[in-house]
């Protein structure tokens, strides 16, 4: 494998619903400041059916070219579809990074390229650097449960590719004027040779919770003491119309469902403000939550490592706190304040 | 179909698997059952363990066993607040083969122990919890567990389940303890460096030393602290009489507390980092809480039998003797085909005949005695320092008047009276 | 009579396990080896379709010798055969390689019988990558349905499987022809408390044991650290935060003061439009 071969950064632009998911547009944020770096041009790489319009939109965000495949047949994300036009159009145009949002659609399409293309893949990246003369991607990610950062190289083979956590890296602030080139690509695909068949889209009628878009975000950990307990949570989060979160643990002691759960085999979140109670603040918890813009800690351990990452903390029992302050959103005058 | 074993053992402890890996070394279909995930995970001692019982079972067990060091000091620490008057045994005979006794982490040690035992072809099943005896016509004939399809049948069902067995009281044989039966001991175990360790209590390699604490320790309740080397990492802990936390309304980790915080002791474990905190029921009823041990088809070892030395702090040495007793009872049992409890009566007898039953009835009335007179705690200790610190603080007065001094603080000739009864006491009760 | 193939993995207990601060690496002493639970799910899920339909169900681990525990906890929720693969030349493999690996013990567990359904948990607990279940189905060439919450059908006679796959917000029905592969999601099922047979049977069982020479045509420079393309080139511990101011004083004052707090930032605090 001539490494000099391999060329220029791609961002997989993920879009759903017609709407291009906010990760990529970050990954192009990333991506541009490591293309610049290298010297190299930033390519954006869309599929779907009827997606073609969209591309012109990523121009602004720092693309310098986007390949399109716009098929019937992409019409529903398919693993073995999507994977055919990554891989022919990597075969062809070789570019040296491809990054994808972790997302489960990313990881899913990553993951079956990876294979085929026999290169390497770093999952669930939280930062993302490059060499610029070596051209080495360097992809960090919190390993073993979060208990430790590990930057992980792939020296040999390319494309290096990497699926990078949503929220993140950051999305540049659209410069309109910027211009780019839309790079029409076509694949000789037919159904048949597609052995997969979405029948159905089913979206969720009851309220999903959205942790990664909550602007307030109160979360309560294995201090609670019991699922009885963790209701003190959700009679806060209603009053101050916060969203739910939760600790890992509990989760696991089945207080509340998966899908509160904050930290790395959780969501990423980063809310206005965070509020973690009876959170022991263990690396896996912290690296889900910490660029929440005002985080408030409350526990009874003084010793508590979620101290150590929150702006504001607390010493003292929930269950006398809480109350408290809930009594004082009552009170307070200023409705932006006390939500009612 | 449920299956049937010759030998069910409940409990894989020092006891249970001593049992088991006698049975099952000769030729006896047995089945260790463990609550726990795995031997060792809710096992908890103080952390020494004696070599000699388990040596008769399998000899030179250390080259291989997963201890952690080999004891060649004792010391001992009379404690007051700010003070402690020490004194210790250090000798070479036991640096070396076949040494005196080890530190052990349970975890570790039970887990090698219970694979021992698999491999002389016990089958050890983990994370299953007996729930009570199958009985009929008064005699026991299996285990319910908390499993689905979960019975499981056998001529002859050993309790191990530990101090309070749940099995021996729902057949009658325990009665609930009474809080000055049982000890509660709190523990922890603290990472360090082993330089460090080897440093600090002046070890040479693997070495390793123990210290018992009295005194202070408890503030005044009966019972002891200890402090023991590890590897890596060192055992503190503190055990008391259940009666004594009660009536003195102390939380047994305030206790340990005020224990690593002492002045005497702090400096050992110092920039030590807890990884472990456990706790664990002692009974410190000795001979005289001893329940009923054999039934119909059913035997009881270990501490589910109460046999600890609250003295000497042994515990596991008797918990395996008692399991290698009641292992050759049932392979007598056995050739006879006869699991009554006549028949199974044999262990008993054997068991008081052992270095057991000698002991504990030896030491039958020391606990109490040591609950009833708290001053050996509360008072002779203190004053103990306090002549030690006068006999050697060097400020000018000679020494026949210190002891002069010392004579005249240990109270008016009725005291004195009343300290020389209490020792001759103690001794009674020791000797 | 389906044969299903359940992947799985022996990984340390990532949430009690330590970190060595001086080396960065892990103290494996401190955290015990567990079935990573997310297979615990996929061997359930298999079980579950082996009750429905009839068949048997093997499971395959790459790992050191001491991987016949997670094996055996397999065998607890009832699968019928275990197969651990172990050998140096696994050693240090990422992702890629160990797919391959895993792929050609699979492709030996299908001489015995041909092989209709290949299941993975979603992801190791101390990996968290999710990538050796779609890289198996690649190298298989079946189609991976990754995030499967469940199982509608499987149809051997007719050769297709319908399940449910997990989206941001919703689910979608998806067909496949079978072979395949699924990587479930941990919502797919309860892993029930296992039976005393089970238990029994698991607690004497002994997986069967190949070392790579008995993996038949097997390219070694696909394996281990050599045919992983990528390397971990530094560890480092998470940054430290700093720290946060602590309020002090009674509970009503430290009440009062974070309500000081928030009234300040109330810029931050505005909701969203529509949100009681």
């Amino acid at each position: 494998m001539n490494l000099d071969e391999y060329r220029g950064i791609w961002v997989y632009i993920e879009v759903r619903d017609g709407r291009i998911a906010p990760v990529s547009l970050e990954l192009l944020g990333a991506g541009r400041q490591m293309a610049d770096k290298r010297g190299v041009p930033l390519a954006g790489l869309m599929i779907g059916e009827g997606i073609r319009p969209l591309a012109e939109t990523l121009f602004p965000y720092g693309a310098d070219q986007v390949y399109v495949y716009d098929n019937r047949i992409f019409s529903d994300y398919r693993t073995e579809s999507y994977m055919r036009a990554v891989i022919e159009c990597a075969r062809k145009h070789k570019p040296e990074i491809i990054l994808y949002g972790a997302t489960s659609t990313g990881k899913d399409l990553a993951s079956a390229v990876a294979t085929d293309l026999e290169t390497g893949l770093t999952a669930d990246t939280t930062m993302l650097d490059v060499n610029a003369e070596t051209g080495l991607l360097e992809a960090s990610r919190p390993a073993f449960g979060g208990n430790i950062m590990a930057t992980i190289l792939c020296k040999k083979h390319r494309p290096q590719m990497a699926t990078v956590r949503p929220k993140v890296m950051k999305a540049l602030e659209p410069d309109e004027t910027r211009t780019g080139e839309i790079i029409d690509e076509h694949i000789s695909l037919n159904e048949e040779d597609i052995r997969t068949k979405v029948l159905k889209i089913v979206r969720e009628t009851k309220e999903k919770v959205r942790l990664d878009e909550a602007d307030v975000i109160v979360a309560g950990g294995k201090g609670l003491g019991s699922k009885e307990g963790f209701g003190l949570i959700h009679r806060f989060a209603v009053k101050i119309g916060a969203t739910v979160g939760a600790s890992r643990d509990a989760v696991e002691a089945g207080w509340i469902d998966h899908e509160h759960q904050v930290g790395q085999t959780g969501v990423t979140v980063t809310p206005k403000i965070y509020f973690a109670i009876g959170i022991s603040g263990a690396i896996q918890h912290l690296v889900g939550m910490r660029n929440s813009g005002l985080i408030i800690a409350i526990n009874k351990d003084p010793d508590a490592l979620i101290f150590q990452s929150c702006h504001y903390g607390i010493v003292g029992d929930a269950f006398e706190i809480i109350p408290m302050l809930m009594e004082a959103f009552q009170e307070e005058p200023d409705k932006e304040v006390s939500y009612g | 179909m449920a299956e049937k074993f010759d030998a069910i053992v409940v409990g894989a402890g020092p006891a249970g698997t001593a049992c088991a890996y006698t049975l099952a070394k000769a030729g006896v279909n047995v089945l260790l059952m463990e609550r726990g995930e795995y031997p060792g995970s809710k096992n908890v001692m103080g952390g020494v363990l004696y070599r000699k019982t388990l040596e008769d079972i399998i000899p030179g067990f250390y080259k291989e066993a997963p201890v952690e060091r080999p004891i060649v000091e004792q010391r001992f620490m009379m404690l007051d607040k700010e003070s402690a008057l020490n004194f210790s045994y250090k000798g070479m005979e036991w640096a070396q083969e076949p040494y005196n006794n080890f530190t052990v982490l349970r975890a570790k040690f039970d887990q090698w122990f219970a694979d021992k035992a698999v491999q002389q072809g016990a089958l050890l099943l983990n994370e299953t919890v007996a729930l009570e005896c199958i009985q009929e016509n008064g005699k026991v004939i299996g285990i319910r567990t908390d499993r689905p399809d979960g019975d499981v049948y056998a001529d002859v069902v050993v309790l191990a389940d530990g101090v309070n067995s749940l099995l021996a009281k729902s057949l009658g044989f325990h009665k609930e303890f009474r809080p000055d039966e049982v000890a509660l001991a709190v523990m922890e175990v603290l990472k360090l460096d082993r330089k460090i360790i080897e440093d600090r209590f002046n070890l040479e390699g693997d070495h390793g030393c123990t210290i018992e604490i009295f005194g202070d320790s408890t503030k005044g309740i009966l019972g002891t602290a200890w402090l023991y080397t590890n590897k890596d990492s060192l055992n503190i802990g503190v055990g008391t009489m259940l009666s004594g936390l009660i009536k003195n309304k102390l939380k047994p980790y305030e206790l340990l507390d005020y224990v690593k915080n002492h002045p005497m002791i702090r400096p050992y474990i110092q920039g030590c980092e807890q990884q472990e905190y456990l706790a664990h029921l002692i009974p410190e009823g000795g001979y005289r809480s001893m329940p009923k041990v054999v039934g119909n088809g059913v035997i009881v070892i270990g501490d589910a039998a109460q046999l600890v030395n609250a003295i000497h702090r042994e515990g596991s040495n008797m918990a395996m003797a008692s399991g290698v007793l009641a292992a050759e009872t049932i392979m007598q049992a056995k050739e006879a085909e006869d699991y009554s409890e006549k028949m199974l009566d044999s262990y008993r007898v054997k068991l008081l005949d052992s270095f057991v039953g000698q002991d504990l009835k030896k030491y039958k009335d020391a606990t109490h005695h040591f609950e009833k007179y708290p001053q050996y705690f509360e008072k002779y200790i203190p004053m103990m320092n306090k002549a030690a610190s006068q006999m050697f603080t060097i400020d000018g007065t000679s020494k026949w008047s210190k002891q002069k001094k010392i004579w005249h603080d240990l109270g008016s000739a009725k005291d004195k009276w009343k300290m020389a009864r209490d020792l001759m006491n103690a001794w009674r009760v020791m000797k | 009579m389906l044969h299903i193939v359940a992947c799985i993995k022996q990984v340390p207990d990532t949430k009690i396990i330590k970190m060595n601060p001086k080396t960065n690496t892990m103290d494996r002493a401190s955290a015990p080896a567990i079935l990573n639970p997310y297979d615990a799910h996929a061997v359930e899920e298999a079980v579950r379709l082996k009750q429905r339909y009839g068949g048997i169900v093997s499971v395959v681990t790459m790992g050191p010798p001491p991987a016949v525990k997670a094996i055996r906890k397999c065998v607890e929720i009832g699968a019928d055969e275990g197969y651990l693969v172990t050998d140096r030349a696994f050693a240090g493999a990422d992702t890629l390689a160990t797919s391959y690996a895993i792929t050609m013990a699979i492709k030996k567990i299908a001489e015995k019988q041909p092989v209709d359904l290949v299941i993975c948990g979603k992801m190791t607990i101390d990996g968290d990558t999710g990538q050796v279940g779609p890289g198996i189905a690649r190298r298989l060439d079946i189609p991976p349905l990754t995030s499967v919450k469940k199982v509608v059908e499987v149809n051997k006679q007719q050769g297709y499987a319908i399940v449910h796959r997990k989206l941001e917000d919703g689910y979608e029905v998806i067909q496949s022809s079978l072979p395949c592969l699924f990587s479930v999601e941990k919502e797919i099922n309860e892993v029930p408390y296992s039976p005393l047979p089970n238990m029994l049977r698991a607690a004497r069982y002994n997986p069967i044991v190949w070392s790579v020479n008995d993996l038949g045509d097997i390219d070694r420079t696909l394996l281990g650290l050599k045919g992983s393309p990528t390397i971990v080139a530094k560890v480092w511990p998470p940054e430290k935060p700093k720290g946060g101011e602590m309020l002090q004083g009674s509970t009503s004052e430290q009440v009062a003061n974070l309500m000081d707090i928030l009234r300040e930032k109330r810029g931050l605090f505005r909701v969203k439009e529509g949100q009681v």
